[in-house]
């Protein structure tokens, strides 16, 4: 059935169907009020309380791991404005393990569309804005404070920057989901690179041991997402392992995250026999 | 009296064992708390070497035992604002336990106490054991001091049970909690001092941080089990953890009484 109507109507249908879903989810969320008010606030206060954790630590002392205020802004806004984009769009992957326990899952089974496209467009939260708001004023107030030397190139790197970043999230989402087929409950596990990657990519990366540069700097690669482009856009010198020019590194790193999560979906997707009932 | 309390022990043995049986659940949170305490060993200790090697109080050493206790203290205390007994006062459920000979506030204490005594085994003790092994952390000098932080210890658990409990007892009142819980979440953590020790804040921030309960349920307890904080002093947190359990009780107390004649159970 799913060539037939990919034959007969083509990708541009499909396409429109997943537009008329979206569109609906929006309008969904956004017809109660009140709800959807106190959502965007405690989304924003999210951002909020995250950007004041750095806040505080770098307001105690002048420098951290090579970096100020102003410069761990610059990394903290590129980190959240990926992450919480990436969120936006792949976060509801989370709820892969209650999809899987109630059932909901293998109705998506049956249905004549790859099934991570329709874990993808299953739902938006719209309410995730907020946070990105947050991380984009980090960013610019960032860009602002410090003396980014202002080139083609520079602009280049933090569009690459971007774009890479969201990548990286988005597959760090997509790999957990996968791997949830395996470890149902043990959501926590992937948890710990999925929200410790959040956490990790705000940081800046000098001040990690080996061991953590082997996880977060190149498994997951999360110092490519936010630290590197900053370390390369600012002319710092970098540390042990991460030499500055990494940052524009940064789609190598991107692609090997899909591969991965690429590789965990279709692992997951194998494992899985079915929810019963 | 003595029967009411044998009914809470045995409540708390139930809510023991039923955590017991969530075993993979148990080591993904180990995994999600040993990660993220390497990542604050790593950013804590560029921050107090930044300093000249103390800041606020706190040297590698205290920082180290910061960070592992309150890890380790992640599953015992309830950050989330999550609790079962929301979804039964949404559902109207709780008018079944209401018709229990037991008060419906204290024995979700109760049950909720349980389970976080038990998380301390899979959870609390290991991510000690990594931080004290792998890094290596500061202890307290005298046994008082250990017998002191095991009270508050035991204070903090019981107290944030019943501070979620009066998240899940809005509900009486606004049936979807899931806005105050989100609050209560985003908050919780910070305030209690979980990413950065409290004595770091500004002080107008520590300021609003001591007018919540949430660093009695964290801060508290880790910084007399680290042996940062010792001998009246200790005492005088342990009296502050006292206080906010007597409010917050009277309060769920209040709630629960006035909630139950509020409640109202829609459908049937």
């Amino acid at each position: 059935m799913a060539e037939t109507l990919a034959g007969s109507h083509g990708w541009r249908t499909d396409l429109a169907a997943y537009r008329a879903v979206l569109g609906s989810r929006m309008k969904a969320q956004r017809s109660y009020r009140v709800s959807f008010a106190v959502d965007l606030a405690s989304s924003l206060l999210v951002g909020v309380v995250e950007l004041a954790e750095v806040w505080v630590l770098f307001r105690a002392v002048d420098r951290i791991g090579g970096l100020d205020l102003a410069q761990i802004l610059l990394v903290f806004g590129l980190a959240d404005l990926c992450f919480s984009l990436a969120d936006l769009s792949f976060g509801h992957c989370d709820r892969m393990p209650s999809y899987v326990r109630t059932g909901t899952l293998d109705v998506l089974y049956l249905r004549p569309q790859p099934l991570l496209l329709q874990l993808i467009t299953s739902d938006i939260s719209l309410r995730r804005l907020a946070r990105a708001v947050v991380g984009l004023t980090a960013l610019v107030a960032g860009l602002v404070l410090t003396d980014v030397p202002w080139s083609a190139g520079a602009v280049l790197l933090l569009g690459v920057a971007l774009v890479s970043g969201y990548v990286i999230f988005a597959s760090s989402f997509v790999s957990a989901a996968g791997l949830q087929f395996f470890v149902i409950n043990g959501a926590e596990m992937t948890n710990a690179y999925v929200y410790g990657g959040r956490y990790a990519a705000s940081q800046p990366a000098s001040v990690w041991g080996r061991p953590l540069k082997v996880v977060f700097g190149f498994f997951f690669p999360m110092a490519f997402t936010a630290y590197l482009p900053v370390v390369t856009l600012l002319g710092l010198p970098g540390s042990e392992w991460l030499p500055p020019w990494l940052g524009w590194c940064a789609p190598v790193a991107a692609v090997w995250s899909v591969l991965f999560a690429g590789l965990c979906w279709r692992a997951g997707v194998r494992h899985y026999q079915g929810g019963g009932g | 009296m003595r029967r009411l309390l044998i009914a809470h022990l045995l409540l708390v043995a139930a809510g023991f064992r039923e955590q017991s049986r969530y075993r993979l659940a148990a080591l993904g949170g180990l995994v999600a708390n040993a990660t993220f305490g390497l990542l604050k060993v790593a950013i804590l200790f560029a921050t107090v070497e930044a300093a000249g090697g103390e800041l606020a109080g706190y040297d590698a050493a205290t920082m180290s035992a910061y960070i592992w206790i309150s890890q380790g203290m992640l599953g015992s205390v309830n950050l989330m604002g999550r609790v079962d007994i929301a979804e039964r006062i949404r559902t109207g459920d709780v008018t079944v336990d209401f018709l229990r000979p037991l008060d419906v506030h204290t024995a979700m204490i109760a049950h909720e106490l349980g389970r976080s005594l038990f998380s301390l085994l899979p959870r609390g003790v290991p991510s000690v054991l990594i931080g004290a092994l792998l890094v290596g952390m500061a202890t307290p000098d005298s046994p008082a001091a250990y017998a002191l932080g095991a009270v508050s210890l035991l204070l903090a658990m019981v107290l944030s049970a019943a501070t979620v409990y009066l998240v899940a007892a809005a509900g009486f009142w606004i049936v979807e909690t899931r806005g105050v819980q989100l609050l209560y979440m985003v908050v919780a953590g910070f305030l209690a001092g979980l990413f950065v020790p409290l004595w770091l804040f500004p002080g107008w921030l520590q300021g609003i941080a001591l007018a919540t309960p949430f660093p009695a349920m964290l801060m508290f307890p880790t910084d007399i089990l680290s042996g940062r904080t010792t001998g009246l002093d200790a005492v005088e947190l342990v009296g502050a953890q006292l206080l906010w359990l007597t409010a917050v009780i009277a309060v769920g107390q209040l709630m629960t009484r006035r909630g139950r004649r509020h409640l109202e159970v829609q459908g049937g």
